[in-house]
């Protein structure tokens, strides 16, 4: 099976959470341990290899923080 | 394969806009249907007065900046200066389109000026710090109406769709949400359709974008687009309003 990269560029983030609730599988979480260059916690991917690239969370991402390809 | 990217309509520019502000959302799918319809070297947008104000810095075409609520009318200029070779769009919050700009929106509607309008409903002046809107809803807390909007007082809000419905002008009037992906998809179906309306030479369309603004609601983002659902939506119906030509052609 194809596999998917989803990558965040982490330091638009706002970590507003709302890929979190897009997710149908429930892979992103808030990375409360990390902060980026704008003082937020960003979101990040927990078990990469779950991702479908349904590409929920890209489209409710306000800032175009994520990416998504089929390698 | 890349299976989503941020489309090349967008600048790199960070958006200044508030964490979860779904501006951010409809920027990108108003530049994703520039991209398909490959129009964005001969697009221009209009930027309005508010908290899009800066929104020239994101799109990766021309843009002018026009006074507060004139948008429309600053766009029926731009468009009948070269109306074969421009497309006009211009995007404006609910302070800006259903506000002070009432009179450029109702009446670019009723001339059919061949332009797209984007407008964002969030029901509160956002820019200036949560104010009342023409657009809050009964009973709303805002900083001006901190018991609740009173209709008594302040009046009732403006449905802008069902008011330009009223008009023979209008091409196309679809009101649409982005709370959820559904609703997100929806939403650029309805904005690719108003840039091809204009494309096809059909007129006035009006795209308006429930929209939330969680900062001066006071809420977290994912609990302001689930008052998206439950108290806005109930109250601007999503659906389309008027189409012409899909009405003319059914005839």
């Amino acid at each position: 099976m194809a596999k998917i990269n989803l990558t965040f560029k982490t330091d638009l983030c706002k970590g507003c959470g709302l890929c979190v609730n897009a997710c149908p599988k429930g892979l992103i979480e808030i990375a409360a341990d990390k902060i980026n260059h704008k003082g937020h916690h960003p979101a990040q991917i927990t078990e990469p290899d779950k991702c479908v690239g349904c590409a929920s969370c890209a489209m409710m991402c306000p800032d175009c923080v994520i990416t998504i390809e089929r390698v | 394969m890349i299976i989503f990217d941020k489309p090349k309509a967008l600048t790199d520019v960070p958006l200044h806009y508030c964490p979860g502000c779904t501006h951010g959302i409809v920027h990108r799918l108003v530049a994703e249907a520039i991209d398909e319809l490959g129009i964005e070297g001969k697009t221009i947008g209009v930027a309005p007065v508010g908290c899009s104000v800066m929104a020239y810095n994101y799109f990766n075409c021309d843009m002018v900046e026009a006074a507060h609520g004139r948008a429309p009318a600053v766009a029926t200029g731009l468009k009948r200066a070269d109306p074969e070779n421009h497309i006009v769009f211009s995007y404006q919050g609910d302070g800006d389109l259903a506000s002070i700009g009432t009179a450029e929106t109702v009446h670019a509607a009723a001339r059919n000026e061949n332009i797209t309008v984007i407008f964002i409903n969030n029901a509160i002046y956002g820019m200036t710090g949560g104010q009342m809107a023409p657009t809050s809803l009964p009973g709303q807390v805002t900083q001006t109406s901190p018991y609740g909007r009173d209709v008594k007082a302040c009046g009732y809000p403006i449905k802008v769709c069902e008011m330009l419905a009223a008009l023979d002008g209008p091409e196309y009037l679809e009101r649409v949400a982005v709370n959820n992906v559904a609703h997100v998809r929806a939403a650029k179906k309805a904005i690719k359709k108003a840039f091809q309306n204009q494309i096809d030479g059909k007129g006035f369309s009006l795209v308006e974008v429930i929209s939330s603004c969680p900062t001066n609601w006071g809420m977290t983002p994912q609990k302001a687009l689930q008052w998206v659902e439950d108290k806005m939506i109930p109250y601007y119906p999503l659906g389309v309003y008027k189409d012409r030509s899909a009405k003319e052609a059914e005839v």
